[in-house]
């Protein structure tokens, strides 16, 4: 059948059938130590690669990995497996912040884009389009009640971006409240949201526009938007590059009525908390609120074809109807990008997802559960909603031992980078039973070797 | 979506679905394989009791949807496959671990996990809820792709079902069932690496797809059922049963006869019985009129399926007693080129004279050499020579004697297991050759002692593998510092009994319905 040999065919990203003149063979990739052979380009070997890395791209970053332990160089990509150009394969339960969510590769989305591709390209920015107009209302159909329109982004940080601009424009008003250790992109104005390490480092930390308050603390959120001078508040439903902490029950539904009373926005980022990983489609709506502003992005790609989009209310959609041109983004909301949303969207929305979802928490919570009762002054905390998860380890890096050993053990995880002491834990929403219960092995067997380099190299629990 | 503006084909719509359907399959047949005895019969009996409760609207809902059929007689199939079937097996267990202390070994059953189940246009509802019941019985999870013809009222049936076994505590997502059906899907759903046995009932083509998946697969051949009246038989009796049979459900069950073979010193007597018992015996020209028009060119039109004997001989120019429930179509050799040697599936019943019963052994064999070998076959007769005789002789894996054979074979009229899908084994190249039953959808894993009984065996009594769920399959994913999530995660256990309470019918109900499929078999086997 057609689709059952998709996996071959699109094996290195490249459709063989269009490959003749090419040279990517079984043989040359086997080789992989010696030869890395793609066609597109080759290296010599893998060493060739890091090398160049540092030469060419970025020299910290690939520095970095090495010295962690996590020499990874990523060639084939299937399901929820990623394998290093050595052959290594690895489970991973990193997805990129979910943009993985439906697998590497989903064949649906893989089929649907490489069709759409036979007719439809960027598409052009300005004129109303048809993918554009589809997923828009595909949006609006899924979404919590009151948003009403759909402004698009290349990614999540002109996504954010667009978010707060919207938020500015709506209540004339310049302060955006984020929580401190937030994340919400890197872009100019979603990094005034986020930690001053990525702000300062290039002069852009902007202290008066966007006050930073601590999670779960009411007092101060309510302190910050007293004035009444706030757009509007920003928070991920559960904060992501801090490691997941929880929400503690009704937080976010205060600080929803707090906006409501100081008359400030709801900006819901569901980058990472949408599409069903938390088992209901959007996580907020688990909260019953209806946010005023909803981001989501990188699960939306399908993993695919880069795309992000906000979601407003239609009091957030004035400055659509009075300038239209006000936000101008060629990338943004790309029709190819369109075709691969509507089809993430449309697997995350189906009832046999939101079922598995159910069962992969359950099941993966409870191995969890039974792995932390075994190692408790080690392993002592697990933050989970739906297959959002954080594993909380008894040293301020602990984390970071976790992944290492992890890695070794054919599992990609990685440390929340702004609270190490916990490991992002974030399983597919498709993920097959099997790989599910290999997952759990593999974690058992690093949490343990993990411990015992803390007791040896790193000072002890603490 | 094949008419869309793109030159690449796009998989049929329905296909990535139901790979989706099967993967949930899997993780609820995971959850499924734990559960208890007691958890298991609630189950069965909740799924049972919603099924019998819409038996009737069901019966005529698949009526109208598939042109085919008899409605009282499908409420008797759908009662049967529902309750009936829960009451047949209310005292076996297929959860439970045995003992045998003498041959020193404990056999601990397994479920199959996901049962893709395929079922029929003929027999749409009762297949569907036969198999749900298996499944459940079993501790499997089941994905049912209906029939294109019945597809509406198969979902409508397999939900019932499946929603009062949910409320009583089964898995989510252990019955599940396409609302589409297209080849494409059933194919993908076929070959699907997750499906652990395909349980098919349909069409020889259907069946030897099922085959040649590479999945297990429990897949059976079609009938063409002889029925050989000798001499020595009760010929009123066995009149009135082989009409009754023949037009029941207007004989849309593969179990009725096809071609009727008399032993020439009884047939006239036979023929003035089946007459006064709703039969009628066409003229020769009226035998090619009917034969043109069910077998066009020798093929049999379709359209005629399961239609009654008034309708077939209206088209066909014929006229008959308003009464006729049955067309006897006389014919002197079964051969292959003879189109009423055939698998008839309208009341429409071939007859046969032989000069003896051993000449009839030889006119069963050529029927069932046309197709319909595995199958059943069906005797009159008081002679036990003669009943083991022809049992010996013609290829089939089961003889209904002095029964009619729609129910005989079927397990209804006959102490055969009570089956919709009757297995045709080795002669029917099928995998079972028995009446489908729970037991074929569930392996043992034997602890097996050394056999020197100076080994000691531990003692098993009273330790249980199984147990039952702690509230919803699964746990409703709430945020683990939640404080209803109980241990981080895990919903509180919800108040099961009374859901259950709330949509199964209580025990009046229940009663009622066991006594009504009771008063319908009785009604039917006595004639």
């Amino acid at each position: 059948m057609f689709w059952s040999c998709i996996g071959l065919v699109f094996r290195y990203g490249i459709p063989l059938w269009c490959c003749a003149g090419l040279t990517v063979t079984e043989a040359s990739v086997s080789e992989h130590e010696t030869a890395l052979d793609y066609g597109f380009f080759s290296f010599a070997s893998k060493a060739e690669v890091l090398e160049k890395s540092k030469q060419f791209w970025n020299p910290d970053k690939t520095t970095f990995w090495s010295e962690s332990g996590v020499p990874l160089v990523i060639d084939r990509r299937e399901d929820y497996f990623i394998y290093d150009v050595s052959g290594t394969r690895l489970i991973d339960v990193h997805l990129n912040g979910g943009t993985y969510n439906l697998g590497h590769r989903n064949p649906e989305v893989v089929q649907a884009i490489t069709v759409a591709m036979q007719h439809f390209d960027i598409g052009n920015h300005h004129f109303p389009s048809l993918a554009r107009t589809a997923l828009a209302e595909a949006l609006i159909s899924s979404a919590p009640p009151g948003l009403t329109k759909v402004i698009y982004g290349s990614g999540g940080g002109e996504a954010i971006d667009i978010a707060i601009k919207t938020a500015r424009h709506t209540t004339q008003k310049r302060k955006i409240v984020s929580i401190v250790k937030a994340y919400h992109g890197h872009t100019g104005l979603a990094v005034g949201t986020g930690d001053d390490r990525f702000s300062k480092l290039f002069l852009s930390d902007q202290p008066e526009d966007f006050p930073h308050v601590p999670f779960n603390d009411l007092d101060a959120m309510e302190d910050a938007l007293r004035g009444r001078d706030v757009a509007a508040v920003i928070m991920e439903t559960i904060p992501a590059t801090f490691g997941f902490p929880l929400p503690e029950p009704g937080y976010l539904e205060a600080v929803k009525s707090l906006c409501e009373k100081y008359d400030a926005l709801y900006i819901a980022d569901e980058v990472q908390t949408g599409l069903m990983r938390t088992g209901e489609l959007w996580g907020i709506t688990k909260h019953g609120i209806a946010p005023d502003i909803l981001v989501t992005g990188k699960g939306i790609s399908g993993g695919m074809y880069p795309i992000a989009a906000v979601l407003v209310s239609e009091r957030c959609a004035g400055w659509l109807r009075e300038d239209g041109f006000g936000h101008i983004s060629t990338f943004g909301g790309a029709e190819l990008g369109c075709i691969a949303a509507l089809k993430a969207l449309e697997i995350c929305s189906r009832t046999e997802t939101r079922s598995m979802v159910h069962y992969i928490s359950d099941f993966v919570g409870r191995g969890l559960r039974e792995i932390q009762a075994t190692y408790p002054d080690w392993f002592t905390g697990i933050r989970q909603n739906g297959v959002v998860m954080g594993l909380e380890f008894a040293h301020p890096q602990g984390a970071k031992f976790v992944m290492k050993r992890l890695y070794e053990n054919g599992v990609w995880a990685i440390f929340s980078t702004l609270d190490p002491r916990v490991l992002q834990f974030k399983p597919g929403i498709l993920l097959k039973r099997e790989v599910a219960e290999e997952l759990l092995d593999r974690v058992e067997v690093s949490i343990a070797k993990a411990r015992n380099d803390v007791l040896a190299e790193a000072g002890g629990l603490r | 979506m094949s008419d869309t503006i793109f030159e690449l084909p796009l998989e049929p719509a329905g296909v990535p679905r139901g790979r989706a359907m099967i993967e949930r399959a899997d993780w609820a047949a995971r959850a499924f394989a734990s559960y208890d005895a007691a958890s298991v019969q609630r189950i069965v009996d909740a799924a049972a009791a919603a099924g019998a409760a819409r038996a009737q609207e069901f019966a005529e809902w698949a009526v109208r949807e598939t042109g085919f059929g008899v409605a009282s007689h499908k409420v008797v199939k759908n009662l049967a496959c529902s309750t009936g079937i829960a009451a047949a097996y209310r005292a076996a267990d297929f959860v439970d671990p045995v003992v045998d202390a003498a041959a020193r070994i404990v056999s601990v059953p397994r479920p199959a996990g996901v049962v893709l189940a395929l079922t029929p246009s003929t027999n749409p509802v009762a297949t569907v809820y036969f198999k749900i019941l298996l499944a459940l019985l079993t501790r499997n999870a089941i994905v049912i792709s209906p029939h294109p013809y019945a597809k509406a009222v198969c979902a409508e049936a397999a939900r019932t079902m499946a929603e009062a076994a949910i409320a009583a505590g089964a898995p989510d997502g252990c019955i599940q069932v396409v609302d589409e059906p297209s080849i494409p899907l059933v194919n993908a759903l076929m070959t699907d690496p997750r499906t652990d046995v395909i349980v098919a009932t349909g069409g020889s083509l259907m069946v030897r797809a099922a085959y040649r998946s590479g999945n297990p697969a429990i897949g059976v051949g079609p009938g063409n059922v002889p029925v050989l009246v000798d001499a020595s038989a009760d010929l009123a009796a066995a009149a009135k049963r082989i009409v009754e049979s023949k037009a029941f459900d207007n004989s849309v069950l593969c179990t009725n006869e096809s071609v009727l073979i008399v032993e020439d010193a009884a047939a006239d007597r036979l023929l003035d019985h089946m007459r006064r018992a709703g039969a009628h015996l066409l003229s020769d020209a009226d035998r090619d009129k009917v034969r043109d028009l069910v077998f066009p060119d020798g093929q049999v039109d379709t359209r005629w399926i399961g239609k009654d004997a008034g309708a077939i001989a209206r088209a066909a120019g014929v006229r008959v007693p308003a009464s006729t429930s049955v067309l006897l179509a006389p014919f002197d050799l079964v051969v292959p080129e003879e189109p009423l040697a055939h698998e008839k599936l309208f009341p429409v019943l071939g007859i046969v004279r032989v000069a003896s019963a051993g000449r009839g052994i030889d006119a069963a064999k050529a029927v069932l050499r046309i197709t319909g070998e595995g199958h059943s076959a069906a005797i009159h007769s008081t002679d036990a020579r003669t009943i083991m005789e022809f049992s010996a002789a013609v290829r089939v894996l089961r003889v209904s004697v002095n029964v009619g054979n729609s129910l005989g074979s079927s397990g209804l009229s006959t102490n055969l297991a009570l089956s919709m899908t009757i297995g045709t084994g080795f002669f029917g190249r099928s995998a079972v050759g028995e009446n489908l039953e729970p037991k074929h959808l569930v392996n043992w894993t034997r602890i097996a002692y050394n056999s020197d009984a100076s080994v000691p065996m531990a003692d098993f009594a009273g330790i249980a593998p199984w147990s039952a769920p702690q509230g919803v399959v699964p746990a409703y994913p709430r945020a683990s510092n939640d404080p209803g999530a109980g241990s981080g995660g895990g919903a509180a256990a919800t108040a099961r009994p009374d859901l259950v309470e709330a949509t199964w019918p209580g025990g009046e109900l229940r009663e009622e319905i066991r006594r009504l499929i009771i008063d319908e078999l009785n009604a039917i086997v006595r004639g």
